[in-house]
This record gives structure tokens, C-alpha cells and sequence, in this order.
């Protein structure tokens, strides 16, 4: 039982680390063309170099 | 409504849809380049209707980047639109002239940045919000299982004291839009759908930390996240449909004038429209659209009615003709008395007319609503005899009675009713949108399902409104080639079309010169020393036709008529035969003579048709049909359609048409093709189908869920099963749509 010290506190952590990541997710407007994105890795545009 | 023309004068960077006429407004844009003053950098946004890949998104980003001045363009697929950061002076002419060349329709859209930003803000809302909830659901179903799973005295309730640590302050702010919208709905005097589920989230947030203060078994922490996350859901699905839907069916860029030019005291000043008064002199340049009604006091011209009779062949104008408001002047400039302007115009006539027809019909109540107003008072009536029962069967335990009373509840609580709806609508528009429809109006796909009669216009409808020359087989090459240097001199719509289809059947104009354009008329010069010309009949001495037709006369040889037709729209016949073949009863009704319409009905197999009507008669029409019990579908663009849009059960729209039609209407076509609106009675018929089936299962998961909640023997285990199950299926279902 005493290891529910550590364990509880653990999981929220990482809970916490992905909700940060959504947010961060989300302002970065990742959701804004989901259909789009889906798309352009078909793309070979931007193979050889990152956009500009 | 947009009717009124000063109305259209919110943005600097306004043009119709590119297929309208693009001549027809280069001046007064010009104009408001020209009053706008500052240069600032452009932002554009074109709709790109027909974009569905990846080669497509690069096709047309490579292709704007490659335009001069272009900055950055970038394509978003989801609203099949492009937006396009440029240095000033980058027209969207050019850009859209530019994606035509390589295959792209494209239409110009207004940018209104503040209600795009802000629509993305709310958003992103929402999605926060479901973020939050999803995250506490989550450590809370785990640290429940735990009790479930048997837990004990001290463990259960620390477990439980963690839960309400995570689950209050989620609850508090991810619940905030069912608080908000349920103290609206009470404050209204009204007992909204978001009533019971805010009274579910803080009755079983309340209860759940009264019962681990006093060391009880049974939290509900983990429903009353989970009923958050779930409805949240829903409605984003809701909002998300709503947004699409909305931002680009407003932002299709506006028609109407808003400036004029006046003479006064001899001089030309450009007014806004709304300052004219009557006996103003107006001037009306080649391309422009009369501001106010008026007479002709100077000049000849003909005229372009078809937005709003739905009369396709242009009308000779000249000193002493009557004008009204939203035609377009084509050859010669002309001066206007006016007659009537602003409130007393035809435009706000035909304004006042839709107003009537808007208010006639009946508001539609949809299957969500009519569910919800069934759902909200039999849910507290239910909740609170349980209440009362078990306050008299048990003497008076309050803490029981309100422990049942909670779980009825959260049980019955509408997670799945919710999702019902949303969950379809987004799916079925989604499909729609894919085939180039945007559903501007949530319940319109319900109503859309119900319809029994189509009512078709015909100009600009299930024609493109644009000509084609029918007989050039007709001419022999000689004549061919002095009739295509004629037509190319005049930027009247006939001989472009003319000149467009010389020039694709290989035709290389004769060198004829002294070209000179007579307004109203037609086009002369001179060919091998005799005088060649081509215009209306009665200018070349021809008799008149039936049809659309131009006259070519060389030197003092009998004049040769050049025939017009107006090209069906691609996928009308496809439309029309598959409403036939459901069995629904088509018409079509238009301003035009009856020549041109019986001809296209025979074509069609349409056998309801009315010619010549006006725009009244054809709300009338409509308005006839609905009195008898039909639920009619109304398709049409013109101004002339406006008022039996508004009248109709349902409504489509094309984007080439007026933005006053396009308001009106619930359904705009994005695209050219007709044919994505039969096959969208069909998806609206299964999508109202899966609506249906997804009340049927949540009311069988309560059937089943309700009497055990109200016997008292609702675990919180059992209230999370039923809600994610029944919002589980739910969702699954909406996907089967195909």
C-alpha cells in the first residue's frame, strides 16, 4: 500500500504532461486542418529541406 | 438579410463569385481600390470547391507562389479554401484567373479575419475544455476501479477524497458551457435540454463529496466527469458543423453596389449608394450594376437582367426606359434619373417581399429539440418522485432519498442524446461538404429528408446563365472569321462567348478595322473596304427570333444570325432524373419567355413548367405547393428566386448566385456541378434514419437503466457502463453513415 504514495502521484504527473502537451497542441492550431495534414505527408515537397 | 445594397459595403475587398460575369464589377472595384487609399499588405481567401488531395494542396500553392507578389499561400483542406498573404496590389482576379488556367475553381471570399479569428477561438474552446475533462476522467475511471474492485475504509476514502480533488475544479471549469447556457435557458423561463445536465453534474458532484465526507461507498466523481467529456463532445461536433458552415457561406463575397456616381451642379461625385435621393442623375458605366430604379435620360446600352427576372436574353436600353435596381449595364454608358432609391427601390421591395415569405413559415422544431422538450420535464418529474418515494418508504432518510434521486439522474441524463444528433449532422455534412455542398443551417438536412417536390429555377440554375454560339457550323470560314474580329472588339456577353468559341474551333479573325462599338446595338468595321457589323437584329434590318440570337452582316449581303444557347449546368439532367426517379414531383419555374423554358423542360422531362413569372409569382408558387401539403425544395439564384427561397421547406443556392439568394437559402452548392444535390436527399433521408435509430438505442439503455436506478440498486459502476456504453454506440452508429 505504501508504494501509492509514489504511484498516485506518478500517474497524475504523466496525465498532466500529456494534458500540457494538448494545450500546447492546441496553440500551436495543430487542429485547424486535420484533413490537410493527413494529406501533406503525401507530399514529397518538402522532403529535402523544412519550409521556410 | 444582405439585400439592402449599402449593406454589402462592410469589406474593402469585395467581388462577386468569380462565374457571375467578371466584367460586370471590374469598375467598381477598381473604385473602391482606388477609396481605399492606405495600401496594406493583402490578405486573400479563395474557396476552393473542387481540392480534394495532396497534389492539389501543392498544385495550387506552387502555383500562387509562382504569382508575383504572392508571399505565402497556404491551403487548408478541411475548408477547402486557401489563404494567401501578399503585397498590395495582388489582386484575387489574377490569382483566381491564375488557378483556372491550371484546373482549380476558385471564388473569392471575404476575408472577415475578426469572425474567422473568433470563431477558431471558440473552438478551441471547447476542445480546452474537453481536454480537461478527458484528462480527469481518465485519473478518476482509474482510481474508481480501484474501489470498485474493492477498496477499503481508509484506501476508499482517500481514493475518493483524490477524485474530488481532480473532479471539482474540472467539473467547475470544463462544465461552464452547460452552467452558462442552462442559467440563459432557466433566466428565459424555459427548461432547456442543458438543464437536467447541469443539475446531473452538480447534484452528483455535490452528493459525492457530502457521501465521502461521511465515509460512504458510492462517489459519482467519475460521472460527473464523464457526462461532461461526453456532452462536450457533442457539442463541438455541433459547433464545429455550425462554423464550417457558417463562416464560409457568409464570407462568399457580396454583389450589390455600394457607391454611385452622381452628377451634381455638372461635376461627377461618387456617393454611397444610400445618400441618393429621388431625381438624382446617375451615371451607370459599361459593367457596372444600376444603383437605384431610374429612367434612361442619355445614352443606349443593353442590359443584363438575369439575376433578377431570370431573363437570359440581354434588353436594349435606351432614353426613356424604365431601370431597376441590380441590373448590369453591358456596352454603352448611360445616365439615370432616379425614380426610386433606397427603402422605395425594387431591391428593397423584393427585400420586404422575403421578409413575408421568412415569416409565413413556420419555424421548424428539430428532432433534438422535440426530443429534448419530451426528455427535460419527464427526467425531473422522474428524478423527484423517486426522490419523494423513498423519502416516505424510508421515514424520511434524506441522504438516501437524495442518493437515488442523483442516480436516477446522472442515468437518464442525455450523454447519448446529446451525441445523437451532432455525431450525424457532422458526419452527413461532412459528406456533403465533400461533394461540394455546405449545410448552412443545422436542421436543414432534417428538413431536407421530408421534401416531396422540387421547384427548379432555370437561369443561372440548371442553366450556367452564361451562352454558347449553337450554329457556327452554319457560317462558312470567311464570315466565321470577320464575326470572331467583331465579337473579340466588344466585352458585350454574346460576342465574348462568341469570340471564346471562335477561338477554340481553331478560327483566326480577319483583319477588319475601324471597330467601333455602338452601345445598344452592336459592333461595326470594316472588312475588304465594306462595312461589316454585328449586333441586334433590328440594327441589321433581320427579323427577330424566338431565341437568343446575334446578327452578322457583311457589306450589303441579307444578315446571318448566329444562335445562342444557354449551356446546362453539368449534372442538371442527372439531378432532375434522379428526383424523377425518387419519385418526387420536379417543376420549374422561371422569368424567362416560355420559348426558352419549354425547351429546356422537354429537354429535361420536366412536365411542370411556368414561363414568365415574377418574383412573386414564384413565391406564390411555392407558397401554393405548401398550403396543399407538399414540402418543397427550392433551387435557384436569382433575386427574382429570393422570396421563394426564403418561403420554401428547404433551399439550395449555387455560389454563383446573388449573396442575397445565398442568404436565403440553407444549402449552398460550392461547386458547378448540380448533381451532389439529389444524391444529398438521399444522405439526408439515411442521416435522419441514424438520428432516429440513436434515440431508440439511449431510450433502450434508460428502459433498461431507469428501474434499476429507481429500485436504489445504481452503483456508480453501473451508471459509468451505462453512460459510456449507450455514447459508445451512439458514435458508432453516426459513423455507419455512407
Amino acid at each position: 500500500m505504501e508504494t501509492l504514495v509514489y504511484l498516485i502521484p506518478i500517474s497524475l504527473f504523466m496525465g498532466g504532461v500529456g494534458l500540457v502537451a494538448f494545450f500546447w497542441t492546441l496553440k500551436r492550431r495543430q487542429y485547424d486542418d486535420p484533413k490537410g495534414d493527413s494529406e501533406r505527408i503525401l507530399s514529397t515537397e518538402w522532403d529535402e529541406r523544412p519550409k521556410p | 438579410m444582405t439585400v439592402s445594397p449599402a449593406a454589402g459595403s462592410t469589406a474593402g475587398s469585395m467581388r462577386p463569385a468569380a462565374s457571375a460575369c467578371p466584367a460586370c464589377i471590374a469598375a467598381p472595384a477598381a473604385e473602391r481600390l482606388a477609396a481605399a487609399g492606405d495600401l496594406k499588405d493583402a490578405r486573400l481567401m479563395l474557396s476552393l470547391p473542387t481540392a480534394h488531395c495532396a497534389v492539389c494542396i501543392t498544385d495550387v500553392e506552387r502555383e500562387l507562389q509562382r504569382h508575383e507578389g504572392v508571399r505565402s499561400a497556404r491551403v487548408n483542406l478541411t475548408l477547402k479554401r486557401v489563404s494567401i498573404e501578399a503585397e498590395p496590389g495582388v489582386s484575387a482576379e489574377d490569382l483566381i484567373g491564375r488557378l483556372d488556367r491550371i484546373g482549380y475553381e476558385a471564388h473569392e471570399l471575404d476575408p472577415g479575419l475578426l469572425s474567422a479569428t473568433e470563431a477558431d477561438k471558440r473552438g478551441r474552446d471547447i476542445l480546452m475544455r474537453i481536454g480537461v475533462a478527458g484528462f480527469a476522467m481518465m485519473n478518476i475511471m482509474l482510481l474508481s476501479i480501484a474501489v470498485w474492485a474493492g477498496a477499503e475504509s481508509t484506501t476508499r476514502d482517500l481514493f475518493h477524497w483524490i477524485s474530488a480533488a481532480i473532479a471539482l475544479p474540472t467539473v467547475i471549469f470544463a462544465g461552464q458551457p452547460f452552467f452558462v447556457s442552462a442559467w440563459n435557458s432557466l433566466k428565459g423561463g424555459r427548461l432547456g435540454m442543458d438543464v437536467p445536465i447541469s443539475l446531473a453534474i452538480l447534484l452528483a458532484s455535490g452528493i459525492s463529496v457530502y457521501e465521502t465526507m461521511q465515509h460512504g461507498h458510492h462517489a459519482y466523481f467519475d460521472a460527473a466527469v464523464m457526462l461532461t467529456f461526453f456532452l462536450l463532445v457533442g457539442r463541438y461536433l455541433d459547433y464545429r458543423t455550425r462554423a464550417v458552415a457558417r463562416s464560409a457561406a457568409e464570407e462568399l463575397a457580396a454583389l450589390e453596389v455600394p457607391r454611385a456616381s452622381v452628377l451634381r451642379g455638372g461635376e461627377e461625385v461618387v456617393v454611397p449608394v444610400g445618400q441618393l435621393v429621388v431625381g438624382d442623375l446617375v451615371r451607370v458605366r459599361p459593367g457596372a450594376r444600376v444603383p437605384a430604379d431610374g429612367i434612361v435620360t442619355d445614352g443606349t446600352s443593353e442590359m443584363d437582367r438575369s439575376l433578377l427576372t431570370g431573363e437570359s436574353l440581354p434588353v436594349w436600353a435606351g432614353p426613356g426606359e424604365v431601370l431597376s435596381t441590380g441590373e448590369v449595364n453591358l456596352t454603352g454608358p448611360l445616365t439615370l434619373r432616379v425614380t426610386a432609391a433606397g427603402r422605395d427601390s425594387s431591391l428593397h421591395r423584393m427585400a420586404d417581399l422575403v421578409a413575408t415569405a421568412e415569416s409565413a413559415k413556420n419555424r421548424y422544431t428539430s428532432l433534438a429539440e422535440r426530443a429534448a422538450r419530451l426528455y427535460s420535464p419527464l427526467v425531473h418529474l422522474l428524478s423527484f418522485s423517486a426522490f419523494a418515494f423513498w423519502m416516505w418508504k424510508t421515514g424520511g432518510d434524506v441522504r438516501f432519498a437524495v442518493n437515488i434521486a442523483a442516480a436516477v439522474l446522472i442515468i437518464t441524463c442525455p450523454c447519448a442524446l446529446g451525441l445523437a444528433v451532432p455525431a450525424v449532422v457532422t458526419a452527413a455534412s461532412g459528406k456533403l461538404f465533400r461533394a461540394g455542398l455546405l449545410i448552412k443551417d443545422g436542421t436543414a438536412l432534417e428538413r431536407l429528408a421530408e421534401i416531396d417536390t422540387v421547384v427548379f429555377d432555370k437561369t443561372g440554375t440548371l442553366t450556367m446563365g452564361a451562352p454558347e454560339p449553337e450554329n457556327l457550323a452554319d457560317l462558312d470560314a470567311a464570315d466565321l472569321a470577320v464575326a470572331a474580329a467583331l465579337a473579340g472588339a466588344s466585352s458585350h456577353p454574346l460576342a465574348r462567348a462568341l469570340a471564346e468559341a471562335a477561338r477554340l474551333a481553331g478560327v483566326v479573325p480577319a483583319a477588319v478595322v475601324d471597330l467601333r462599338e455602338v452601345p445598344g446595338y452592336g459592333i461595326e468595321g470594316r472588312f475588304n473596304g465594306a462595312l461589316v457589323r454585328l449586333g441586334r437584329a433590328d440594327w441589321l434590318g433581320a427579323t427577330p427570333g424566338t431565341v437568343t440570337a446575334t446578327h452578322l452582316q457583311i457589306g450589303a449581303a441579307a444578315p446571318v444570325s448566329v444562335r445562342f444557347a444557354d449551356r446546362l449546368r453539368p449534372g442538371a439532367d442527372a439531378a432532375v432524373a434522379k428526383f424523377l426517379a425518387q419519385g418526387k414531383a420536379v417543376h420549374l419555374v422561371s422569368g424567362d419567355v416560355e420559348g426558352a423554358v419549354s425547351a429546356l423542360a422537354e429537354r429535361l422531362g420536366i412536365t411542370r413548367w411556368r414561363a414568365g413569372a415574377l418574383p412573386a409569382e414564384k413565391a406564390a408558387l411555392v407558397a401554393e405547393l405548401t398550403a396543399s401539403g407538399a414540402k418543397v425544395l427550392m433551387v435557384g439564384d436569382g433575386l427574382n428566386d429570393t422570396a421563394a427561397l426564403a418561403g420554401a421547406h428547404v433551399s439550395v443556392s449555387p455560389a454563383s448566385a446573388l449573396d442575397a439568394a445565398r442568404t436565403a437559402s440553407d444549402i449552398v452548392l460550392l461547386g458547378q456541378d448540380l448533381a451532389p444535390v439529389a444524391e444529398a436527399v438521399r444522405v439526408a433521408v439515411k442521416a435522419r434514419r441514424r438520428i432516429k435509430e440513436n434515440f431508440s438505442i439511449s431510450l433502450l439503455y434508460n428502459v433498461v437503466a431507469v428501474p434499476i436506478a429507481l429500485a436504489g440498486l445504481a452503483t456508480p459502476l453501473a451508471a459509468a457502463l451505462a453512460m459510456s456504453m449507450s455514447s459508445i454506440t451512439v458514435s458508432l452508429n453516426s459513423l455507419r453513415l455512407k
